[in-house]
């Protein structure tokens, strides 16, 4: 028999669809569920009001992420001054217990971010589904799982069931070919993406990445791509898996070993789009063509290279669109047609979901080393998880990094968004790292400017926002 | 989950695209264990000044607006966030419809989750609903769920509106999602066998329960 050839997304789907509900309504099952403070108290409640458990208890796990200071680690949730930030943790550590749930806590060696523990512990595979109350969640696509955020009534669906109520997504197939430049990197080309499509242009479709530059890509680099996904809107991102991923995955704590290794290796290659897939729309970007990326607005599509200027409103002839540009532009603290390189920044953070691993890392180390911190300008290095840490500590970035004025944190999603010890003053102006640019995302009346670790790093030694490329 | 037939109320017009999560609810306001008492929250940074003054100018500290119950807004609204936390701000503020040409679909999802309808309707007629909303005398409109239908005294014909059905069923009666899936347990367990036949890496993890 002939079958249809299929997408990856396709593929995937179509092995965790459950049951058809009726109206494109299906229960898809959910292989892996990542939990964190802030999102599933309420979930918790749900769950003994009904008087449910857990179904799956092993293949779900917690980590305390976003509320916690990235300093006083030792301390563990005693050391949390915030008081309801203390409480939110608490009350993980009760749920995970009264529920009996894996945890990696405060003070264990897997702890980190949820996106940056996951595929470190091996939890994260092709061909997986995996869910978590965060919208990076997409970020885990580039193990070719298919990988989305969900809220706080779907986390406590899935802890009860499983499954989730989900309708197909339309596909979408971004190439990216070619060669990527001297001191371009995937966060430039995943806010080049933005860019050019913009930051609905992906809302309701599931995006595979593709193309030589995709390829060319380190496992960091896809995980930077796919993290930024929602930031087009897309419910997930997926980069099919080749010798890399397999590579990366094998010897990780939760992954499969010896022959079940094997026999998942020879699925997993299955796991691509076949040749004459249909997808709902193609868009095609040459990497040549990209250039380090700075945003200038408060929406990731709000962006430009660094050698580019900020927009003039009054070219603009949608009055809703020319009042949003002024909006952004007033917010941001910048003129019609300023030039982004020179603009002077008082906060570097390096860290996040998106680019706090090890190779984010040595990136911005190789531009720091020997190099000073501007004398104007705080910044901050915060490792995606203790062993990026620890990792980071044996290679000796720390001292690196310290020897040039940064700060060395533990791990945590930290200044990316402001609910711990660190994030922007009103009116302080950071080059950024991290995936967001909201209005007062980094802190109420913060100013963020969204960068590559390198960018970031070539940021705080100038003391402005500056071309990499001049510093390499 | 409260059902949703038919509500009339203030519909407060919000003439801004890509509103975000951090902006319908600043992240402060998620260190929080409850979904209730969000509205206090809701808009925090366009409704209050630093100093946590009301600020006049924003649509929600203006009568009739104050008690708005529905929201007129522009494209892509909800984007960003993940976070229930905003849908719950709406709720608690009152708000338990929004008109828009378009939504980020996580948030889209949210909303049907806590009895709540997002109606996306073509950009001419939101302008057309936001034009008469803008005006006090003709702010009230009235979402009829059982009609499929928005009607006020400032639009001259009922506009009609399309709802999935099966999400429109669980509005109207208010069901539990959760209790319906369980319906279909057997479908589950089956799924779960035939994993453990032919991925069975998928199946395990070998992480156990927290000892701490």
């Amino acid at each position: 028999m002939m079958t249809r050839p299929r997408t990856l997304y396709e593929k995937i789907w179509d092995a965790h669809a459950v049951a058809h509900l009726g109206s494109g309504e299906w229960l898809l099952y959910v292989d892996r569920h990542l939990l964190y403070e802030v999102t599933s108290p309420q979930a918790f409640d749900g769950l003994r009001a009904s008087g449910s458990s857990v179904r799956r208890p092993e293949l779900t796990l917690a980590v305390a992420d976003h509320n916690v200071p990235t300093q006083h680690r030792a301390g563990g949730v005693a050391a949390i001054e915030d008081v309801d930030s203390r409480l939110q943790v608490e009350t993980l550590e009760r749920n995970v217990r009264d529920f009996g749930l894996p945890y990696a806590d405060l003070t264990s060696t897997r702890h980190g971010i949820v996106h940056v523990v996951g595929p470190e512990q091996g939890l994260t595979l092709p061909g997986a589904t995996i869910v978590c109350g965060d919208s990076h969640t997409s970020t885990h696509g580039a193990f070719a799982a298919l990988a989305f955020g969900i809220g706080t009534s779907e986390a406590e669906h899935v802890l009860a069931t499983q499954t989730l109520i989900q309708k197909p997504s339309r596909t979408m197939l971004i190439r990216v070919d070619g060669a990527l430049g001297n001191g371009v990197t995937a966060k430039d080309v995943i806010l080049a993406i933005i860019g050019k499509i913009g930051t609905a242009g992906a809302t309701g479709y599931v995006i595979e990445y593709a193309g030589d530059a995709i390829s060319a890509l380190d496992m960091a680099g896809r995980m930077t791509v796919c993290n930024m996904s929602i930031e087009a809107g897309a419910r997930a991102g997926l980069i099919a898996p080749d010798g890399k991923t397999f590579a990366w995955v094998a010897g990780r704590p939760c992954a499969p070993q010896g022959s079940m290794l094997e026999a998942a290796k020879a699925q997993w290659r299955t796991l691509r789009s076949d040749d004459g897939a249909v997808y709902d729309r193609t868009v095609a970007i040459s990497a040549s063509e990209i250039a380090p990326m700075v945003t200038w607005g408060t929406s990731p599509e709000a962006v430009t290279t660094i050698t580019g200027e900020t927009p003039d409103p009054g070219d603009e002839p949608d009055s809703a669109r020319r009042a949003q540009l002024q909006r952004m532009l007033t917010y941001m603290g910048l003129s019609p047609r300023q030039k982004l390189d020179g603009v002077p920044i008082d906060i570097v953070f390096i860290g996040s979901c998106t680019n706090s691993r090890i190779e984010d890392l040595r990136a911005a180390a190789a531009i720091a080393k020997g190099r000073q911190v501007a004398h104007s300008v705080r910044a901050l290095v915060v490792p995606g998880s203790a062993a990026v840490k620890a990792q980071g500590e044996q290679e000796g970035l720390h001292e690196v990094f310290r020897a040039a004025g940064f700060e060395w944190r533990d791990a945590g999603c930290s200044m990316c968004l402001g609910l711990n010890p660190d994030r922007l003053a009103p009116g302080q102006r950071c080059a950024s790292t991290s995936n967001r640019n909201f209005e007062g995302r980094q802190g109420p009346g913060g100013r963020t400017h969204l960068v590559s670790p390198a960018m970031a790093a070539a940021a705080a030694v100038r003391g402005c926002l500056t071309d990499v490329r001049t510093l390499a | 989950m409260t059902p949703f037939t038919r509500l009339t109320a203030v519909a407060a017009p919000l003439p801004i695209a890509n509103i975000d999560t951090d902006m319908i609810l600043p992240a402060a306001f998620l260190k929080t264990v409850s979904r209730r008492g969000l509205g206090a929250g809701l808009f925090h940074t366009a409704r209050y000044d630093y100093d946590k003054n009301e600020r006049p100018d924003f649509v929600l500290n203006q009568p009739p607006w104050r008690r708005a119950g529905i929201l007129v807004t522009l494209e892509n609204f909800g984007c960003g966030s993940s976070r229930e936390h905003a849908p719950w701000a709406l709720l608690d503020f009152g708000i338990r419809c929004i008109l828009a040409p378009s939504f980020a679909e996580i948030f889209y999802n949210n909303c049907f989750k806590n009895g709540m309808l997002p109606i996306k309707l073509d950009r001419a007629t939101i302008d057309h609903l936001m034009a008469a909303v803008s005006q006090p005398g003709t702010a009230e409109l009235t979402i009829d769920l059982e009609a499929n239908a928005i009607t006020a005294a400032g639009i001259s014909a009922p506009i009609s509106f399309a709802v999935d059905e099966l999400r429109r069923q669980r509005l109207l009666y208010g069901l539990d999602d959760i209790g319906n899936t369980l319906q279909h347990g057997a479908a589950i367990a089956a799924h779960e066998e035939r994993v453990r036949r032919e991925t069975p890496w998928l199946a395990q993890t070998g992480l156990e329960p927290w000892r701490g």
